[in-house]
């Protein structure tokens, strides 16, 4: 018998030994971090970077497979006992050597997983991890001039470029309000000072908004230049027209940071994305009455929101509590009971 | 049917404003559930595996007797934690607010012959709903017993106070049993239902599981201890099986606990609803581990009035729940555990007989509904 049947023979044992729970439901008491858990992640440290943005030291759990610098990770933080995903870009560079990776991340008003890290993350915390992602990355043939066009935190990914890959020629230009608000700043100016880096800090507090129309005189090869480019939506926009309109788009790499959007009203098209029915629903009728007129094969239950028989997956868009009015948004992982839920505005409803 | 209708005094907007009122108490535990709560429940799930790890590894030495006995309690406790504080609450979706998949109603499995989905179909949704109302509520005596005077009496009530002790003994199987609706799906014909087939397999998978482990795996691990190991898990499922059974008699069936025809559910308001399981639960009073022994159901009428709300949080809302019932004129049922116990049991005893005195006719409830 091979290795791994044996495994898998022991495995099934100690299944039968465990039953109903698993292995792993033991293992995770003692070794949370192992290979072959679930992915998962300890704090290690949270280190402020300025007023509102900090660095969060992770020791990623044995099944990380490592990142590409420019990468993003997606993490599971339970805020207030709620289990919140969010998206960050990962800082620190491919071959630090202690193994961890940071994530640096700047709190936006009203904002409950970035406060909550950069104001209230315990060292020792375990959170949730999903493998890197993301392909705002260098190419693998170092290019010979580039360009990092940067707003605010959309400096982050940038950083763990610029930290993991030296190039020879290398421009930055960089927008935040003011000087104490730019993240990295003194980390920067060494670069500068190691001549390995050519950077314009602009603050808009005293500068106003970054006219695109200024980067010939900032940068004036800019069009010959390999641009990766990070920040507001806006930001972003006006650089692809640019780029666009001199006929180089392709020089240029974005990079979006996408906070879900969720229009909240009162009703809304209610979608059911499994059935691949449309409706309109009406902000007082239970979703689950909505999917029964129309032919959509539901869960139900006692119909009064006690018995949890009809909880279904959100996948997209907002609903109200009947009871509480309550809002939950759609995140990956939320399900709803549809005999207590009205539409809160367009919604996708996995029937 | 009571004699006399101990709801009778109240007018339908009272009632109205009862389920306002209630509805208050369960908003304001929304609001505020949160880090604690979630804290809360995980160290109770890390507890419960740990002390049911430590007890197998006891029993591993099982033959001698301090081990066999620390052994046993031991699983016992981290049995009936499972199955009460933990399970029966987990799969009523008092913790799916967590977002946590690994403590969630649709993916928790517990250490009992009856499958999670099963029990969650005839328990949160059937006995939640239709509470104490004859003949919806197979929970009123589980299909075995006669439980109100108003049922018809037959010879074979006669032996109600033995089955009942059966089942308090053989608990979990008699669960399974009630949630695959054994009895009426016995027939020939139903028999061969391919739903009921499924279902009556799913048992059996779980069965086979439950037993393999418990008096097969176990006591072979134990090797020399094989037999008292045996003997070991035999006793953690028979004290975890008549714990349960006499702490959810307790919820329903004490003395000045209400039932209700079928009739009287009829377009039923909310705040009617709120009336029906105040009136048709029962608690127990003791100390906090007391409670959390009783995985809380110790506070039945705040479960089944908020059933989805956390269970660490039912000590606090009784407080209010109970000067609601104070402030409506309307009796709070509750005692220590044996007293709950012997009324629970003087009420078996007594239905297995015929009934003694003719029975009092009574407007009752369902004409107050229908006036309502």
């Amino acid at each position: 018998m091979t290795s791994a049947a044996l495994r898998s023979r022991a495995w099934k044992l100690l299944e039968m030994v465990t039953t109903p729970l698993l292995p792993s439901d033991y293992l995770d008491l003692v070794s949370p971090l192992r290979a072959g858990a679930d992915l998962r992640g300890r704090i290690e440290a949270v280190h402020p970077e300025t007023g509102d943005a900090a660095t969060i030291v992770i020791r990623p759990g044995r099944g990380w497979r490592g990142h590409t610098a420019g990468q993003y990770v997606r993490i599971g933080v339970d805020v207030d006992g709620v289990r919140l995903w969010r998206a960050y870009s990962i800082t620190s560079p491919t071959n630090r050597q202690d193994g961890r990776v940071t994530i640096t991340v700047k709190a936006i008003p009203d904002g409950k997983v970035s406060n909550h890290l950069v104001r209230r993350a315990k060292p020792g915390t375990l959170i949730q991890l999903d493998q890197p992602t993301g392909d705002f990355v260098l190419p693998r043939a170092k290019p010979a001039k580039v360009l990092y066009l940067t707003a605010g935190s959309g400096i982050t990914p940038v950083m763990g470029m610029l930290r993991d890959v030296e190039l020879d020629d290398v421009v930055m230009v960089h927008c935040a309000p003011r000087p104490q608000d730019v993240i990295f700043r003194s980390e920067l100016h060494d670069l500068v000072a190691d001549k390995k880096l050519r950077l314009t800090e602009m603050h808009t507090d005293t500068d106003g908004m970054l006219d695109i129309a200024r980067l010939d005189e900032l940068v004036p090869d800019w069009a010959e230049r390999e641009t990766w480019a990070c920040g507001p939506a806006g930001l972003l926009d006006t650089a692809e027209d640019h780029w666009t309109e001199h006929g180089v788009p392709e020089r240029l790499h974005t990079e979006r940071f996408r906070p879900s959007i969720v229009v909240t009203g009162d009703g809304g098209e209610v979608t059911f994305s499994a059935t691949g029915k449309t409706v309109d629903a009406a902000g007082t009728t239970p979703l689950l009455d909505i999917g029964e007129e129309a032919g959509v094969l539901m869960p139900s239950g006692c119909r009064m929101g006690i018995c949890f028989g009809c909880i279904t997956p959100l996948k997209a868009g907002a609903v109200r509590d009947l009871r509480t009015g309550e809002i939950t948004e759609a995140e990956p992982g939320v399900l709803i009971q549809t005999c207590v839920s009205a539409a809160a505005g367009p919604c996708d409803i996995e029937r | 049917m009571t004699a006399i209708d101990p709801t009778a005094h109240l007018t339908a907007e009272q009632i109205e404003e009862l389920g306002r009122e209630l509805d208050a108490i369960r908003d304001e535990v929304i609001a505020s559930r949160g880090e604690k709560d979630a804290a809360y429940i995980r160290k109770v799930i890390s507890a419960q595996r740990k002390l049911e790890l430590a007890s197998r590894g006891v029993l591993l030495f099982s033959i001698f007797p301090p081990a066999w006995l620390l052994g046993t309690a031991g699983l016992s406790v981290a049995k009936i934690m499972d199955n009460m504080e933990i399970g029966h609450n987990v799969l009523h979706g008092q913790w799916d607010w967590m977002r946590d998949p690994k403590i969630h109603s649709t993916a928790w499995e517990w250490d009992h012959v009856s499958p999670a989905d099963q029990w969650k179909h005839s328990h949160n949704e059937l006995h939640h709903t239709y509470t104490n109302v004859i003949g919806k509520d197979n929970d009123l005596g589980y299909g075995i017993m006669r439980v109100d005077e108003d049922q018809k009496w037959h010879p074979l009530h006669l032996g109600q106070p033995l089955w009942n002790f059966l089942n308090a003994c053989f608990f979990e199987y008699g669960i399974a049993a009630y949630d695959l609706e054994l009895g009426k799906n016995l027939h020939k014909r139903r028999r061969k239902n391919p739903e009921f087939r499924a279902r009556a397999k799913a048992v059996g998978r779980k069965i086979r599981k439950q037993v393999l482990k418990d008096y097969v795996i176990h006591p072979l691990l134990s090797g020399p201890s094989f037999v008292p190991t045996l003997a070991a898990t035999f006793t953690a499922n028979l004290v975890r099986n008549i714990w349960s059974h006499s702490v959810i008699m307790c919820g329903h069936f004490p003395e000045g606990v209400q039932v209700f025809e079928r009739r009287s559910i009829k377009g039923e308001t909310r705040g009617q609803w709120y009336l029906r399981q105040m009136m048709g639960s029962a608690n127990i009073s003791g100390s906090r581990a007391m409670h959390f022994m009783t995985g809380n159901l110790s506070h039945q009428i705040e479960h089944h009035l908020f059933p989805d709300l956390p269970s660490n949080r039912y000590a606090e809302v009784a407080v209010k729940v109970r000067a609601l019932f104070e402030k409506y004129e309307l009796e709070y049922v509750t005692g220590p555990l044996p007293k709950q116990v012997f009324s629970a049991w003087r009420k078996v005893v007594r239905l297995s007989l015929p009934n003694r005195s003719p029975k009092v006719k009574t407007p009752a409830r369902e004409q107050e509904l229908v006036a309502a």
